[in-house]
């Protein structure tokens, strides 16, 4: 059957793609019109979907899983603009089918936010998913994190293959007690390293409280991170531990690149051809990090790095993995929808790291917020202007000689890249 | 920040309440506001926690509770019972209190959750709470006459009601506060502020850090002297935060 709505729809995209409009209006004209193309499209897909969903993490997984996948011969859809709720999917999937609606694909791979998730897993059942993590993010669209557990929780009972869990997240690992259809895979971390990783219980450990005792009696893990280095990490599997060069920086990132080499194992050792593992260790050498997510760009000659920050230890997490010496620093903190409106998570987070070094720049539409819990942290700061563009202007006329980084929230980070883009080379995500 | 480091005006012991299970929403930052404001003016803070199953401290001068999910509430649940003679005597004798969302709803005479349970408080302050599965979410302006314009974010889905043994901590202009029918939000009951108010709620709202802290010394010492905390940053922080949308 031949049916309107694709073309319609592939119409509205180059349409709003020449007015620069935002990435999802298509997906919600094809949605409107014909609600059932998404689940149609991505039910012919030889190795059906792959959700990918957590707190921190899922673009740039989603990333790797996807780069990991290609590296086997797959052909992957994904929804790369980070527009990661269902009508940014049917976007996507828009610009991907052919005019007759057919969509060219072994697998499709979608990062979805934890709520939207819900009910894309309602209409399209997936065949794996990957649930990364449970942090204090946007408390004040999802309520409580016990309740952002429950979403994930439902994502899973959905999977009809196999779910991957975080070893380390209690209230991830919790999940597989719940199951009992889906197949359950961990991904893990070495103990050396699990202080790097605060979980949300443990985020504000104040002084003199006892350390959390460790997890007795782990699951077994399918790849487990033990050794993270400058340039290089160290994955076991298999019974034997591999060292492979990484592009990706910040710990973080290298936890979840086992938690896309455990989906990647999952999904290749199911066909007759199990995963080459020295092609696919290749290709996670080659990952590089998702735009705004520890992206590294070229100012004056000298490196910008952005580090997209949107909770509590995602914060501590980007202050841990890029130490401060040497370089100017700049935050920027809205709260737009999209941010998260409350700031009540910027005192969640440690700044004391900054204090040697100061921050040069403050801005964004709480700029004043984050100067305050700098003083409270007594961390000296430069300039407050809430105004981004010209914040940023000063910030790079003042360290011109100094490599720089910005931690800023998403909403920020996309202002900043629009600014930089007038004065370097920005990769143009589409 | 230790205590005796410097030549100080006395010592101020500030307990945080529960703060391994009810602690989110950034309720740290009313502790350490507390912490860096005694060093300003001049006094050393000694920072404390009490938490289940600790023994409780002899001498405490203000005391600070947060919010918490309802697995947390319900994890203090009994050890809170078990203190309750002590947390009244102390509230009755003029400990100055900081009391948000959750503790503020333990500290009160009953908790009734939407299936019809009813957990207790222990009764400190004349209110009493009912679960909804109406979620109350958004920045907050209220109007106080102690404290002049009160700014900070709610996110709660319990609603409080207000007996006569206590006072609201204001009115509400913009948000919803402690139910939403009657416009007020808060309580207020000798020296204790109880709110729904996160944000964190001190950071931007000094004067009430500053008339716990003066409630603490003055009880502890006879008279305060305050020094010269720099509140330029609050002071932007919240004309910007009261122009936020909801």
């Amino acid at each position: 059957m031949f049916s309107f709505s694709v073309p319609l729809g592939k119409l509205v995209r180059r349409v709003s793609r020449l007015r620069g409009g935002g990435s999802a209006l298509p997906g919600l004209v094809v949605e409107k019109i014909d609600p059932g193309f998404m689940q149609r499209t991505l039910s012919t897909l030889p190795h059906g979907v792959a959700v990918v969903s957590g707190t921190n993490g899922k673009t740039t997984t989603t990333k790797m899983v996807v780069e990991l996948l290609e590296s086997q011969g797959l052909k992957v859809f994904t929804n790369r603009t980070g527009s990661n709720f269902t009508r940014g999917v049917a976007a996507a999937l828009l610009g991907e089918v052919d005019w007759r609606g057919r969509l060219d694909a072994d697998i499709a791979v979608l990062e979805l936010d934890e709520a939207h998730a819900v009910h894309f897993v309602n209409r399209v059942p997936p065949r794996y998913s990957l649930l990364l993590n449970v942090l204090r993010d946007q408390l004040d669209r999802f309520g409580e994190i016990d309740k952002t557990a429950q979403l994930l929780q439902h994502i899973a009972s959905k999977t009809t293959g196999t779910v991957v869990l975080n070893r380390e997240d209690p209230r991830v690992a919790r999940i597989a007690d719940t199951l009992d259809g889906p197949d359950v895979r961990y991904f893990g971390l070495d103990d050396s390293l699990l202080s790097t990783f605060p979980n949300d219980d443990e985020l504000r450990a104040g002084p003199g409280s006892p350390a959390p005792a460790p997890v007795q009696q782990k699951p077994h893990a399918d790849v487990v991170l033990r050794r993270v280095g400058p340039d290089n990490a160290d994955f076991e599997y298999d019974g034997g531990t591999v060292t492979t060069g990484m592009k990706l920086r910040g710990v973080y990132n290298i936890f979840n690149a086992a938690a896309a080499l455990t989906l990647a194992r999952s999904i290749c050792g199911s066909g007759a051809a199990a995963a080459d593992h020295a092609t696919l260790l290749t290709a996670l050498s080659q990952v590089a990090p998702a735009f705004g997510r520890g992206e590294s760009l070229v100012v004056d000659g000298l490196p910008l790095d952005l580090v997209l920050v949107k909770n509590p230890s995602g914060f501590r997490l980007g202050l841990k993995s890029f130490p401060a010496g040497g370089y100017a620093t700049m935050i920027a903190i809205n709260d737009n929808y999209a941010d998260g409106r409350d700031m009540s998570w910027l005192w969640d987070v440690d700044f004391e790291s900054l204090r040697a070094e100061g921050v040069d720049q403050v801005t964004g539409s709480r700029a004043y917020d984050m100067a305050l819990r700098l003083q409270y942290d007594e961390v000296a700061v430069g300039a407050v202007n809430t105004e981004i563009a010209p914040a940023l202007a000063a910030f790079i006329a003042a360290a011109k000689d100094k490599p720089k980084r910005i931690f800023c929230t998403y909403t920020a980070m996309l202002a900043i890249r629009r600014e930089l883009s007038k004065i370097t080379t920005v990769e143009v995500v589409s | 920040m230790t205590p005796g480091t410097s030549a100080s005006k006395g010592t101020i012991r500030v307990l945080q309440l529960y703060p391994r299970d009810m602690n989110i929403y950034g309720d740290w930052g009313n502790a350490l506001v507390l912490q860096q404001r005694l060093k300003w003016h001049g006094y050393a803070p000694e920072l404390l926690e009490y938490n289940v199953g600790d023994e409780f401290p002899d001498e405490v001068d203000i005391i600070v509770g947060g919010g918490g999910q309802d697995s947390g509430q319900l994890v203090i649940q009994e050890d809170l019972q078990a203190r309750a003679e002590t947390l009244r005597g102390l509230a009755e004798d003029g400990t100055p209190m900081l009391l948000i969302c959750g503790t503020y709803q333990l500290f009160g005479r009953f908790f009734k959750t939407r299936s019809g349970s009813v957990i207790p408080g222990i009764g400190v302050l004349d209110v009493e709470t009912h679960g909804t599965d109406e979620r109350l979410i958004g920045n907050v302006k209220v109007t106080t006459a102690e404290f002049g314009e009160v700014l900070g974010y709610e996110n709660h889905s319990g609603q409080t009601t207000l007996g006569p043994g206590v006072a609201p901590l204001g009115t509400v202009p913009k948000g919803t506060g402690n139910n939403s029918s009657d416009g007020q939000e808060g309580a207020r009951y000798r020296n204790i502020v109880a709110s729904y108010l996160h944000g964190s709620l001190l950071p931007k709202n000094p004067a009430i850090a500053d008339f716990l802290i003066r409630a603490a010394v003055e009880r502890k010492y006879g008279s305060f002297t305050p020094g010269g905390p720099d509140d330029r940053y609050a002071v932007l922080a919240r004309e910007h935060a009261a122009r936020r949308p909801r």
